[in-house]
């Protein structure tokens, strides 16, 4: 049967026109359906789709998207597998600690399915790289997690006229949507410009539970496939909301802004900028070196505490981490410092200290500001304390 | 019946870990105001110091962006719902990203 496929965007491929009898009954299920059928089945072999990030979201993107036939699976990816990936990111196993991110789901995908394409990019996307890699796919696929890279995947996608299958995750909460379809919205239409770094909530509020990326990575793949089969109604122009402690989804609609300047009538942006500047951040770890404040390092606190020295131990982290491990400290969660901060000696020495020493030296800055001198910050927190004085203390 | 105002999981932390609130409001402006008079920690997470909405802060009325109905002045009447959509970038590997040490 010869069917004519389309490639839906890009430079025209070599393409399919038939299935080998063994993928005919891999993908019978599909096949036995009208909505895909062996067009459709033609359709997802002649595709492809460019993942950005194998974490969280990439995880069942590029598991159903290679279980479904997608014929040509890009991952772009330059993280290592660590053990606390696995919570969540179900396309890595135990033995890929360590292992490049891309790697490991190279291999994965392809003992899932051996019939695919899968390029792999261990590289970090940025402007000068993000056009040439998009360029030889029809679909980008969002699972990044920061901000600078979406507004890059957004602008990048939109100078090729991509459509973008956008999702992103918060705790309990997801969103996912399509842009940059010929009609609908972008990103910059549904968010301008990027929350300044000061507002983006730290790890105190950070985490995700690990069935929350499953769902909403399976979303996305959900409307990728849509895209490449030309069925059903996309999420293009509706933002999906998902909210896992309520077990609800909503629906907001998403508008073109006429006025956008990447997508509007008169687009002011014509090339890609340089998105850690436009988000203010100027690499991903800026923000921990905001605050200046004296330090004492784990092993001179360490040397301090064995002398006896008088030390009042400060943690500032939230009730559930001091339940993880703690280091005999007191606790006043740093959110709660302002109105208890009467409970502390300003005369006595404190050292504060948190997971990381981000929050502390917020703490510790806090309190030099209210006429606290003998203050210190654990320099790198309770993971260096770890590191450098007593690896019995579990590092989260 | 009031105004059901939607908070959403970033901003719950300042709203006294609600995940919704009721006001009594005829516009967005007023249910926004009496939010962030019983709630004072989301003051600046949703205005500038300008009194201005921020622009990654979305607020809807119903289904509808408010910036394309009558911004801040936008009616609002009992048994309205509406809906703060921050924009939240977490993909993968959020709790990392914002305070680990720096990877290889």
């Amino acid at each position: 049967m010869a069917t004519k496929v389309q490639p839906m965007t890009g430079a025209p491929a070599a393409n399919a026109t038939t299935l080998s009898n063994e993928e005919i009954l891999r993908y019978s299920r599909h096949l036995i359906m009208p909505e895909v059928g062996m067009e459709g089945q033609l359709k997802l072999k002649n595709s492809k789709v460019l993942l950005i990030g194998t974490g969280g979201l990439g995880a069942p993107l590029g598991l159903y998207l290679a279980a479904a036939g997608v014929g040509r699976l890009g991952l772009v990816d330059f993280d290592v597998v660590d053990l606390t990936n696995l919570q969540r990111q179900v396309t890595f196993g135990s033995s890929d600690v360590g292992k490049p991110k891309t790697e490991a789901a190279r291999e994965r995908l392809s003992s899932l399915n051996p019939d695919i394409q899968i390029d792999t990019f261990e590289t970090k996307l940025t402007s000068d790289n993000a056009l040439e890699l998009f360029k030889d796919f029809d679909i980008i696929v969002d699972g990044t997690d920061n901000f600078p890279t979406r507004y890059l995947v957004n602008d990048a996608c939109i100078l090729l006229g991509k459509p973008n299958v956008y999702g992103s995750i918060f705790r309990f909460e997801g969103q996912v949507t399509v842009f940059g379809m010929p009609e609908g919205p972008c990103y910059r239409c549904l968010y301008p410009e990027p929350p300044p770094p000061g507002l983006v909530p730290s790890c105190a509020e950070g985490g995700v539970l690990g069935v929350l990326p499953g769902i909403v990575g399976s979303l996305q793949a959900m409307e990728t496939i849509k895209l490449i089969l030309g069925r059903g109604d996309s999420l293009a122009g509706r933002l999906l909301l998902f909210d896992a402690l309520a077990m609800k989804f909503r629906e907001l609609k998403l508008r073109k802004n006429p006025n956008c300047p990447m997508c509007g009538e008169h687009r002011t942006i014509n090339k890609l900028i340089d998105y850690y500047e436009f988000c203010g951040v100027r690499g991903e770890e800026a923000p921990d070196s905001n605050v200046q404040v004296p330090e004492i390092t784990p092993r001179e606190l360490k040397s301090r505490l064995d002398r006896g020295d008088d030390l009042f131990i400060l943690d500032v982290r939230e009730p559930h981490e001091f339940q993880i491990c703690n280091l005999n400290g007191n606790l006043i969660p740093l959110g709660e410092l302002p109105r208890r901060v009467h409970e502390l000696d300003s005369s006595r020495e404190i050292v504060a200290h948190c997971r990381s020493g981000k929050r502390s030296a917020e703490a510790v800055d806090f309190l030099r500001k209210a006429g606290f001198r003998k203050i210190l910050n654990l320099k790198g927190g309770i993971l260096a304390w770890s590191d450098e004085v007593d690896p019995s203390v579990p590092k989260y | 019946m009031g105004v059901k105002v939607i908070i959403p999981t970033p901003l719950r932390v300042y709203a006294g870990k609600r995940d919704s609130t009721e006001v009594k409001a005829a516009t967005v402006g007023e249910a926004l105001g009496r939010l962030t008079t019983e709630f004072g920690d989301l003051r600046k997470h949703l205005f500038t110091e300008e009194g201005k909405l921020r622009s990654f802060v979305n607020v809807y009325v119903n289904d509808e962006d408010i910036r394309y109905l009558a911004k801040e002045n936008t009616p609002t009447k009992d048994g309205d719902t509406i809906s703060i959509v921050p924009s939240i970038a977490g993909g993968s590997s959020l709790v990392r990203r914002c305070c680990s040490r720096p990877h290889a």
